[in-house]
């Protein structure tokens, strides 16, 4: 992944919710927000070169803060798709935070924290405080993970809104060539992030099958093309994977 | 795109797109924390809908690069896939670093367009 391994031995031990809560802020801060800040800074251009205005840019990022949904989201609506078509397709973009969340909880989990806690910090939940999570947190005290995991990814989200007005602001400042390599930031992050990240065979089926489908099909029915791509190779690609686990008689995770 | 001409309703109607957006991206986060602890991750819901979100991530780039709606729709074709050519030799090659190829990448483009004097 993007943020390299950071030497978090068993049994680390920050004292106290507070100081883990600054220690992840301050990891945060490093190279994690200079990837994504780059990232968000190609969202800002992006909304500026459809022609909404910084508080779209903002407001995207505040509320939504994944950014693939978020591009999506833009890029449809630049094209005027219908609401419930980009509603869609930015819930199915954005699927993937459901296993994160299942994934994250029970190691985050802790004694005497109220329900409403863990809805709140889920908010934060994106893939590079979920990654950083997820290796950091099993190492600490139980009751340090959750502070550790909410400082890294509150900083994160700060970098990003800032990221965005920035991106947003240069995008009219800079050259037009320039605005062009920011915007161009967004898709080749994403396919490296799924390059980076595709171990499963049928995930990496699914995403040949998305990468060929998703161009051909947006020729045909351009406003459902990436609700039909994302159903159509995932589910093809996740048959294809049973049968062959099934024949084969086990697992090839 | 739009075209300039934004009206009162233009202005209020993307922060109606970006609530349903927003909700539509939280409800997994939501989601996930209710069925942490009950539902098996290895299981073949799971599977499948990690399957159809890596299907739809991988549709979306690929557009996104081939079809682009926005600004870079001004940007020849063979440029972009030039860009994104570097952008991965340059991953695989600097020790799988993300940084390193989006920066290749973005580089690439811009000194390509550079080179091929302003686009549109």
């Amino acid at each position: 992944m993007a943020t390299p391994p950071i030497k978090a031995r068993i049994g680390t031990d920050f004292g106290s919710g507070r100081r883990a809560a600054l220690v992840g802020a301050r990891r945060a801060l490093g190279t994690p927000s200079v990837v994504l800040g780059a990232s968000f800074i190609g969202f800002g251009a992006l909304v500026q070169q459809v022609g909404l205005n910084v508080w779209h840019a903002l407001f995207s990022t505040a509320t939504g803060w994944a950014l693939p949904g978020q591009v999506a989201l833009v890029e449809l609506y630049a094209l005027g798709t219908p609401l419930l078509s980009i509603t869609l397709a930015v819930g199915l973009t954005n699927a993937r935070l459901l296993p994160m969340a299942i994934t994250l909880l029970p190691i985050v989990r802790a004694p005497r924290i109220p329900h409403l806690v863990y809805y709140l910090a889920a908010h934060l939940i994106a893939v590079t405080g979920w990654v950083a999570a997820m290796r950091d947190c099993p190492h600490l005290p139980v009751a340090q993970r959750l502070p550790y995991f909410v400082g890294f990814a509150s900083a994160l989200w700060c970098v990003t809104l800032v990221a965005t007005a920035l991106g947003f602001a240069l995008a009219g400042a800079v050259p037009r060539e320039v605005t062009l390599g920011l915007v161009f930031i967004n898709p080749i992050y994403f396919m490296l992030l799924l390059v980076a990240d595709l171990r499963i065979g049928s995930r990496i089926l699914a995403a040949v099958f998305g990468a060929l489908l998703g161009p051909l099909s947006y020729l045909v029915v351009p406003d459902w093309s990436l609700l039909l791509t994302g159903v159509t190779a995932g589910t093809l690609a996740f048959a294809i994977g049973r049968l062959h686990r099934h024949r084969t008689g086990r697992r090839h995770d | 795109m739009t075209d300039g001409t934004v009206s009162e309703a233009g202005i209020w109607w993307p922060f109606v797109v970006m609530i349903a957006g927003a909700a539509a991206t939280y409800v997994w986060r939501a989601l996930g924390v209710a069925l942490s602890g009950r539902i098996d991750p290895e299981g073949p819901a799971f599977d499948w809908v990690a399957c159809v979100a890596y299907g739809l991530l991988a549709g979306l780039i690929a557009r996104m690069i081939l079809q682009p709606s926005g600004p870079l729709a001004d940007v020849a074709l063979a440029h972009r896939a030039i860009a994104t050519a570097a952008a991965v030799a340059a991953f695989w090659l600097l020790r799988r670093s993300v940084m390193l190829g989006v920066g290749a990448g973005a580089v690439t483009l811009v000194v390509l367009v550079l080179l091929s004097g302003a686009p549109g």
